[in-house]
């Protein structure tokens, strides 16, 4: 065990946990930050996606001890009120069905517009890939992030 | 669409002035349950003892309307559609609803399970009745405070109004006058011509928790002092613990204690990754317990079982040897599906808190009345003893339906004597069973010379599947000469309900044959159809189980949206299906693309009756058309000597947006009462998009996963690979 210093959400945490932990783990079990989904564990399916200085990482498999100075973001942190362009697009589309996969999809998401802010279809599809929607929302994905992308 | 609820005796109302003022509205209906309960009758639940049903509205004196959802909410919408009927009778503010998920409470509430596509067609009236009473309490409360008739007065957006006089009351200034009324004997239901919300896109209620990603979930439940779990099961079906040697794993880190009960290996720790650490640590030795059965196994099993002697007979019309002894043409085809698994993204999980006084059951499941029963049996306990909330689900597919999960938390708290949080790996819930049961048809079509449908076979032969046909789903009724039978082989793979079950796949097989057979016949596959339904309407061999207006609607429907047969540049493939009392036609579009057919666009025409939220109408049919597709093109679990050889989504395929066709959706409008749309769009997909591929390719496809099957047999035209799946 080993305490970890953690720059989330701009805000500090501290973590006493082995430094193998997923990144995941700590923060369901450890931070109460519970938006941030455990899907496969193996960095297949996306649910678990964060943002690491920016970019997109898959928290299931990265270390804790791996994240160090880095400036971590989650879903709770995309946006203080929830109304991210993304978070926005994702009401107004009414992306979600079940909604599990849905934090991870944003995440990914909110990050292709960071630095891509006008993507096209290919590059949106591109993007989306790696997370994986079982009750088949692609369709309104798509549709939110092309009206994010307006928006912006 | 007008229609009166008398509130019999049986049918009480109890009506209570909520503390601090407000109305309290409580219902109860003891009224028969309506059949469209497949899955759960597949499940093995008896969800037709529970008939009683009861729901709480409650109007509070700021405006602010309470409704109750009970049925778990797994993405299928209902926490938005439930609350949507009861506010366009009650002529409620759609701003000023909250939505709760209840509890379970079986003497409130009828009928609280998610399963086979049945809550909507339930609870139509139901939900209707209580908005429809409440308003009629509010706008008496209304005319006695301004001293004129109740008929004088209306309702609209959360106020009474006397147009007459122009005074209006809100709701809210009413409620707690409302409360001191009679129940009214008999309510009057809105016309649908005047419905404001029904029909209507409306967001989802938990939009908001959701993309700010609040802990809604089961997995995300946390109660200060419980303990995570873990637990290693048998790798093989078939297979029990020989010997557990739990010592390294029981002093890793953060480990409570490592238990062992039936033939599980519990660890228990202070958090999800050391327990999950700890597990890899376990030496568990297993030996034989019944069949170590392989994929391989399944295929020659099948195949004696086509021969089999001893089929159970589900349908029988007219003379089929005789009509194939006269035919002039035989058609033969053979059909299968592999084991799938339902893979929810959320994996199984539950909360269990199992005390002297009674026990505490918290997480995500499709049949919390279930759940709690059996709990109950298991602890030995009065039912009443046992409490369960119901979690917002990641998925289900018909997974949930079986609480095996839950009564392994249950147990595994009554050992250790603490609150446990139960969770499986995607890995434990891949291979930990319930899967859609792998299962092989044979259809047989005898023509007559001038290409009439005059016999018809199908013999379905399943693994745990029990029955695997739907006997009196078309084209029974359309042929004078039919026999549908089944065997069944049962085997130590744990089988289960899987969103539309059996239908998932009978409907590919028979779709595919339909148009196999119309080809052979000489005719357009929509018209084949038509002449087939044309014939069951005028000349019906026996009993007809479907709603030949209904199909022949739908089909017309989807031939004209998508241009049937006027297109150059597409090969398009038809499907048709009855399901859970509802009607999709479906059509699917391919074109060639550097000699490789491209599944472009899914046309669905669909008939569930009167649509409560186009949103989730929608979100239910292009949602069912990509898991139809996603599963057909790529689903597939295999067995070796008993174990599962695959685990995760490394090895697993799911659709992924790269891969999902176009989809366009219409429905019928014809004002009956809805038919219920989480299952019905799923089951039609696979034979539309198999027959567009024959279209343009020439090759049948006849087993799942259909990227198999275009991988090992070239197409007759073009290439063997489907340019925008192959990777």
């Amino acid at each position: 065990m080993a305490e970890f210093s953690l720059h989330i959400n701009g805000k500090q945490y501290n973590a006493d946990v082995a430094g193998d932990t997923p990144l995941l783990w700590v923060l369901r079990d450890h931070l109460g930050l519970v938006g941030t989904k455990y899907g496969c564990g193996i960095a297949q399916c996306g649910a678990c996606t964060v943002h690491l200085n920016g970019s997109p990482v898959r928290a299931c498999v990265l270390p804790v001890s791996a994240v160090k100075d880095s400036m971590v973001t989650t879903i709770e942190g995309l946006s203080e009120n929830g109304d991210h362009p993304i978070q926005v697009a994702w009401d107004e589309t009414d992306v979600a069905q079940c909604g599990y996969c849905q934090a991870g999809q944003m995440m990914t998401a909110a990050a292709l517009l960071k630095r891509n802010p006008k993507p096209s279809l290919q590059q949106i599809d591109d993007a989306m890939q790696g997370n994986i929607c079982r009750c088949g929302s692609y369709h309104r994905i798509r549709q939110a992030i092309k009206s994010a992308s307006e928006k912006m | 669409m007008k229609a009166t609820t008398m509130n019999s005796r049986r049918n009480f109302l109890k009506i209570s002035a909520l503390t601090g003022g407000g109305l309290l509205l409580g219902f109860k209906w003891a009224e028969a349950s309506t059949t469209a309960d497949t899955a759960a009758t597949a499940a093995g639940l008896d969800i037709a003892a529970t008939a009683e049903f009861n729901s709480y509205l409650s109007i509070a004196p700021d405006g602010i309307i309470t409704i109750l959802s009970p049925n778990p909410e797994l993405g299928q919408n209902i926490m938005t559609s439930f609350p949507m009927i009861v506010a366009e009778e009650l002529d409620a503010d759609w701003s000023k609803v909250k939505v709760q998920q209840a509890p379970l409470d079986t003497k409130k509430f009828e009928r609280q399970l998610t399963g086979g596509s049945g809550a909507i067609p339930h609870s139509w009236k139901r939900l209707r009745t209580a908005g429809a009473t409440a308003r009629y309490l509010l706008i008496a409360a209304a005319a006695k405070r301004w001293n004129v008739a109740e008929s004088e007065c209306t309702a609209e957006n959360s106020f009474v109004i006397h147009p007459a006089s122009g005074k209006k009351l809100s709701y809210g200034e009413l409620a707690t006058e409302a409360a001191g009324i009679a129940a009214p004997t008999s309510v009057t239901f809105k016309d649908r011509k005047n419905f404001k919300l029904i029909g209507t896109p409306v967001r989802n209620v938990s939009n908001r928790s959701i993309i700010r990603g609040e802990g809604v979930f089961g997995l995300d439940f946390y109660r200060e002092g419980m303990v995570y779990a873990m637990i290693q099961r048998p790798p093989a079906f078939g297979s029990k613990i020989k010997a557990a040697d739990i010592t390294a794993a029981k002093s890793m880190p953060g480990i409570i204690d490592v238990v062992t009960f039936k033939n599980n290996v519990a660890v228990i720790g202070k958090s999800t990754w050391e327990v999950m650490k700890a597990r890899k640590a376990l030496k568990v030795e297993y030996e034989k317990d019944g069949n170590l059965e392989s994929t391989t196994d399944h295929k020659e099993l099948f195949t004696q079982l086509l021969n089999s002697e001893k089929a159970t007979v589900r349908r029988k019309d007219g003379d089929v040897d005789a009509a194939f002894k006269r035919a002039s043409k035989v058609i033969t085809s053979e059909f299968e599906c592999p084991f799938i698994p339902h893979n929810p993204m959320e994996p199984m999980n539950f909360f269990a808190d199992v005390r002297e006084d009674g026990v505490e059951l918290v997480g995500p499941t499709q049949t919390p009345g279930a759940a709690r029963t059996n709990t109950a049996k298991l602890l030995g306990i009065p039912e009443d003893k046992v409490t369960v909330n119901i979690t917002r689900l990641g998925g289900g597919f018909g997974r949930r339906l079986k609480f095996d999960y839950v009564l392994e938390a249950a147990e595994l708290s009554s050992i250790i004597k603490k609150p446990v949080k139960l969770i499986w790996s995607r890995e434990d819930d891949m291979t930990g069973g319930s899967y859609r049961p792998a299962v092989r048809y044979k259809f047989q079509a005898a023509l007559d010379e001038a290409g009439q449908l005059i016999g018809y076979k199908l013999r379905g032969v399943g693994i745990n599947a029990g029955n695997c046909t739907r006997e009196d789903n078309f084209p029974s009724a359309a042929v004078d000469n039919l026999l549908i039978d089944t065997v069944e082989h049962v085997s130590p793979i744990t089988t289960g309900p899987w969103r539309a079950p059996i239908t998932n796949f009978l409907a590919f097989a028979e779709q595919s044959f339909i148009d196999e057979v119309a080809h052979a016949a000489g005719k357009d596959p929509v018209q084949f159809r038509l002449d087939l339904l044309q014939k069951a309407k005028t000349n019906p061999v026996g009993a007809v189980k479907y709603d030949i207006d209904r199909m022949q609607s739908v089909i017309r429907l989807a031939a004209e949206k998508s241009g049937w047969g006027k297109k150059k540049t597409v090969s398009q493939g038809f499907s048709v299906y009855f399901s859970h009392a509802s009607y999709v036609a479906q059509v699917c579009e391919v074109i060639m693309t550097s000699g490789k057919p491209v599944v472009k666009k899914v046309y669905a025409a669909c008939d569930c009756g009167e649509v409560v939220n186009k949103t989730g109408a929608l979100q239910q049919v292009m949602g069912g058309i990509v898991d139809g597709y996603g599963h057909a093109m790529f689903g597939k679990l295999t067995f070796k000597e008993g174990m599962p050889e695959q685990n995760n989504f490394n090895t697993y395929r799911l659709i992924r947006i790269k891969e999902i066709p176009e989809v366009e959706v219409y429905f019928v409008e014809n004002g009956i009462d809805p038919t219920g749309l989480g299952e019905p769009a799923l089951p039609p997909t696979g034979g539309a998009v198999a027959n567009a591929i024959f279209k343009a390719t020439g090759m049948r496809l006849r087993n799942q996963p259909f990227l198999d099957e275009l991988k090992n047999q070239p197409a007759k035209t073009g290439s063997s690979k489907m340019k925008n799946i192959a990777s």
